[in-house]
C-alpha cells in the first residue's frame, strides 16, 4: 500500500480536525447530559411528589385545579406505560422500557404546571401515584444503564459488561451478544403463566444488587455535575469577564473529547459488575458453555458411530462376503469369481473414501500435520472462489482451540459457497500478543451478496457456541449487497513450534 | 529400475515391495521413517523413491518434509508421494520447485497395480503423476477462472488427464479417441489458457499445473 501517493495536506487541516473532534466531543457529552437529566427526573419525581403531598401547603394555590381532566390525563399516560412495562417484565418486548423514564417527570410537570399542585383526592391522595411512578423508575434504570453501557463502549472506548443475573427460566445471559439479550420474546404465555412470569421478573429485577447500583449511578450522574461546577467556580481564580466566554469555549472544546474516557471509567465502576457479580456471571457462562460442549461432543460421537456403522463397517462385511463367494467359485467358474473380485475391489475403494471423509470431519490430517494456518489454507484452496490468504502463526495454539477455529472457518467457508455467490474470499489469520498470552484472530471476508444473519441460520450461532467454550467471540457484518466480514477472536497462548527431528 | 520405499506400516511396505518386484522393479531399501529414508536415498541413489507422507517419529508430515529436503539437495530427484488423503497445499509444495519427477497419489491407487507401476515408471523418467482427486479439486478451484470455464467438456477431460501427467497416447487410450484428436484438443487448450505449446510432455504438464495453481 506504500506506493499510494500521499495527498498534500492543507496547513489548516490538523486544526480543523481538532475542532471537529472537539465539537463531536461536546455533542457526546450533551447526550450523556440529557440521559443524566432524564434519569434524574425519573428518579426524583416520585419522591418530590411524595414530599409535596405530605407537606401542609402545596406548590400552588389550587385555583386552576380541575381534577376530572387530571384523572383523564393520568389514565392516558400512566396506563399504557404500565401495561408496556408489565409486558416487558413478562418477557414480551424490550422497547417498551424506552418511554418509561419520561413518565414520572411528565406526571410531576403536569401536576405542578397545569393544576397548580392540586391532585385528585387532595394532596394525600397522590400517594398512590408514587408506587407506579417508582415502578417506572426502576424499569427505566435498566434502559438508561443499557444505553449508557453501549455509548460508553462506542464513544469512550470503555466497554462495560452487563452485570445482571440471568433471567429466571432462561439459560441465556441478559444482554449477551446481539439479539439474544434480556426480555427477548419467549413465546406467548397463557394467563396464569403470564402472572407467574411477571412475578418472577419483578423479583429478578428488584433483588438484583446490580439494579440498585444502576440507581446509585443515576443519582450520582445527575448530582455530581452540579457539585463539580460549583467547586470549579469556587476554586478557579476570577478572570476578566471579557475573556470568560472565549476561554470557556476553548477549554470545553479542548477537554470534551479528552475527558470522555474518564466518564466511561466512572460509569464502569457503577454500571459494570462487581467482583462477586463478575464471578457469578463467569460461573454461569462456564456452566452454559460446558453443557453446550458436552452436548456437541456427544452428538459428534453418535454421528461418527452411525457413519462407521452404516459406511465402512457395512462395506467391510460386503467385502468379506464377496471374497468368500469368489473363493468358492474360483475353481468352477473363474470368470464369475474374477467379476466378484473386481466388485470387491470397488467396495474397498469406497470404504477407504468414506473413512477418509470421516477422518477429515473428526480431525483433519493437515491440521495435525501442519497446524491451523496451513490447514485453513488447504481448506480454502478447495474453494471455487479466488483466494487471498494471509496467515502465519509463530507457534501452535492448544489443540482444542485449533480444532474449534478450524471447524469454525470450515463452516464459514461452507456458508460462502452455499449462500454468498462470492467471487473472491479473503482469509487472514494472526496471533496478536497481549495480556494473558494474546488473542488468535481470524478474519473471513467475501464479496458476495451479504445478508448473513446469526439469528436465522443455525450455522453462525453454532460457531458462536463452539467458540464460547474458549471465551472466543465472533462478529459478523453482512449488509444486504455485501460484503460479508466475519471476525473471530479466541484468547489463547501459542506453544513454541514443533521442531522437526529429521 | 531401482526403488526405495518409505512406509511405516509393515503390511503395506511388504505388499508394495512384492508388487513392484512382480513387475520387474528392484527395491533396494524399504525403510520405515524419515531419517532412514534420507540415509537410504544418499546410500542407494535410487531411480525413484516411494514415500508415505505420514512417518515416524512425529507421525505428521515427516515423509513430505524429508522428500522436500531431499529434493532441495538433489533437484529433480524422482519421488512418488503416497498418502491416505490428498491436499492441494501439499501438491503445490511438491510442484513448487518447478522440476519434474514428482508423483502424489492416494494410497488407494495401489489397488490398481498396472496403473500404479505405470505411474512409478513415469515419475522415475522425470514425469508427473498427480492423483485424479487432486486434479478434480484443482479444477473445482478454477471453476471461476474464465479461461478454464470456456473449455468444452471434452477439452476439460483432456486437461484433467494431462494435468495428472498422462501422455497423449495414454489420454487417447483412456478417452477412446485417436492420438491426433488428443493433440488437437491439447493445442486448443494451450491456446485458450494462453500457454506456450511444447512437445515435451513433462514441460507441458508443469505449465498446465502452474497455470491452474495460480
Amino acid at each position: 500500500m506504500s506506493d499510494i501517493p500521499q495527498e498534500p495536506q492543507h496547513p489548516l487541516f490538523p486544526a480543523l480536525c481538532r475542532l471537529g473532534s472537539g465539537i463531536v466531543g461536546v455533542a457526546r457529552w450533551s447526550v450523556f447530559g440529557a440521559l443524566a437529566m432524564v434519569g434524574g427526573g425519573s428518579m426524583f419525581a416520585a419522591p418530590a411528589l411524595l414530599v409535596e403531598a405530605t407537606t401542609p401547603h402545596g406548590w400552588g394555590d389550587g385555583a386552576s385545579g380541575d381534577s376530572d381532566h387530571l384523572w383523564l390525563a393520568l389514565l392516558v399516560s400512566l396506563v399504557p406505560c404500565l401495561v408496556l412495562s408489565a409486558r416487558w417484565a413478562a418477557g414480551r418486548t424490550t422497547w417498551a422500557v424506552g418511554p418509561a423514564p419520561l413518565l414520572p417527570p411528565a406526571l410531576l410537570l403536569a401536576a405542578v404546571l397545569k393544576y397548580g399542585g392540586v391532585l385528585p383526592g387532595g394532596n394525600h391522595g397522590v400517594v398512590w401515584l408514587v408506587v407506579p411512578m417508582a415502578a417506572c423508575t426502576v424499569l427505566s434504570t435498566r434502559w438508561l444503564a443499557a444505553v449508557t453501557r453501549r455509548l460508553s463502549a462506542e464513544w469512550c472506548g470503555v466497554p462495560i459488561t452487563v452485570p445482571y443475573r440471568p433471567l429466571p427460566g432462561s439459560d441465556t445471559l441478559p444482554g449477551s451478544g446481539s439479539g439474544s439479550g434480556s426480555g427477548r420474546a419467549t413465546g406467548r404465555a397463557p394467563g396464569g403463566q403470564y402472572l407467574r412470569l411477571l412475578w418472577q421478573r419483578t423479583g429478578w429485577l428488584l433483588f438484583d444488587p446490580a439494579t440498585w447500583r444502576d440507581l446509585l449511578w443515576i443519582a450520582a450522574n445527575v448530582s455530581a455535575p452540579w457539585i463539580l461546577c460549583l467547586a470549579l467556580v469556587k476554586i478557579l481564580p476570577p478572570i476578566d469577564p471579557a475573556l470568560t466566554w472565549p476561554l470557556l469555549l476553548l477549554s470545553v472544546l479542548w477537554s470534551a473529547p479528552r475527558l470522555l474516557p474518564a466518564y466511561g471509567l466512572i460509569a464502569r465502576s457503577l454500571l459494570g459488575p462487581t467482583r462477586q457479580a463478575e464471578l457469578a456471571l463467569r460461573v454461569n457462562h462456564l456452566n452454559r458453555t460446558r453443557t453446550d460442549t458436552i452436548d456437541t461432543s456427544a452428538a459428534e460421537l453418535r454421528r461418527i458411530e452411525r457413519d462407521l456403522h452404516d459406511g465402512a463397517q457395512a462395506r467391510l462385511v460386503a467385502l468379506g462376503m464377496a471374497l468368500d463367494a469368489a473363493d468358492q467359485l474360483i475353481d468352477t467358474s473363474p470368470a464369475v469369481a474374477r467379476a466378484i473380485l473386481a466388485e470387491a475391489k470397488g467396495t474397498s475403494v469406497k470404504a477407504l473414501a468414506e473413512l477418509r471423509d470421516l477422518v477429515r470431519g473428526i480431525h483433519p490430517p493437515v491440521l495435525a500435520d501442519r497446524g491451523l494456518a496451513d490447514a485453513v489454507h488447504a481448506l480454502a484452496l478447495d474453494l471455487p472462489q479466488r483466494l487471498h490468504f494471509d496467515g502465519e502463526l509463530t507457534g501452535r495454539p492448544p489443540a482444542p482451540v485449533e480444532s474449534a477455529a478450524y471447524f469454525a472457518v470450515s463452516e464459514l467457508l461452507a456458508n460462502v459457497t452455499k449462500h454468498a455467490e462470492a467471487g473472491q474470499v479473503w482469509i487472514d489469520i494472526a496471533h496478536i500478543d497481549g495480556q494473558d498470552g494474546g488473542t488468535l484472530r481470524i478474519g473471513v471476508t467475501d464479496d458476495g451478496r451479504g445478508g448473513a444473519d446469526a439469528a436465522r441460520g443455525t450455522g453462525l450461532s453454532g460457531i458462536e457456541r463452539r467458540l464460547a467454550a474458549f471465551d472466543g467471540v465472533i462478529a459478523v457484518s453482512s449488509p444486504p449487497g455485501g460484503p460479508t466480514i466475519v471476525n473471530m477472536e479466541i484468547p489463547c497462548v501459542l506453544s513454541s513450534p514443533k521442531t522437526s527431528s529429521s | 529400475m531401482r526403488v526405495v520405499i518409505a512406509e511405516d506400516l509393515f503390511l503395506l511396505r511388504d505388499g508394495l515391495t512384492r508388487m513392484l518386484e512382480a513387475h520387474g522393479l528392484q527395491v533396494t531399501s524399504a525403510v520405515e521413517n524419515g531419517p532412514d529414508l534420507l540415509a537410504a536415498l544418499a546410500a542407494d541413489k535410487p531411480d525413484v523413491a516411494i514415500v508415505d507422507v505420514r512417518l515416524p517419529p512425529t507421525f505428521t508430515d515427516e515423509g513430505l518434509r524429508a522428500v522436500l529436503q531431499a529434493r532441495r539437495e538433489v533437484p529433480g530427484l524422482p519421488v512418488l508421494v503416497l498418502s491416505q488423503y490428498v491436499e492441494q497445499l501439499y501438491a503445490r509444495e511438491l510442484l513448487a520447485g518447478g522440476s519434474g519427477g514428482i508423483g502424489y497419489l492416494l494410497k488407494d491407487r495401489v489397488l490398481n497395480s498396472t496403473q500404479f507401476v505405470d505411474a512409478v515408471r513415469r515419475v522415475a523418467d522425470g514425469g508427473t503423476a498427480m492423483d485424479p482427486e487432486v486434479i478434480a479439486r484443482l479444477l473445482a478451484h478454477n471453476s471461476g477462472n474464465s479461461a478454464v470455464a470456456a473449455l468444452s467438456p471434452r477439452e476439460r477431460e483432456v486437461l484433467a488427464l494431462m494435468a495428472e501427467g498422462r501422455s497423449n497416447a495414454a489420454i487417447a487410450q483412456q478417452l477412446v479417441i485417436t492420438e491426433r484428436a488428443v493433440a488437437k484438443h491439447t493445442a486448443s487448450i494451450f491456446l485458450r489458457l494462453d500457454l506456450q505449446p511444447s512437445d515435451d510432455d513433462n514441460r507441458r504438464v508443469l505449465a498446465v499445473l502452474a497455470h491452474l495453481n495460480r
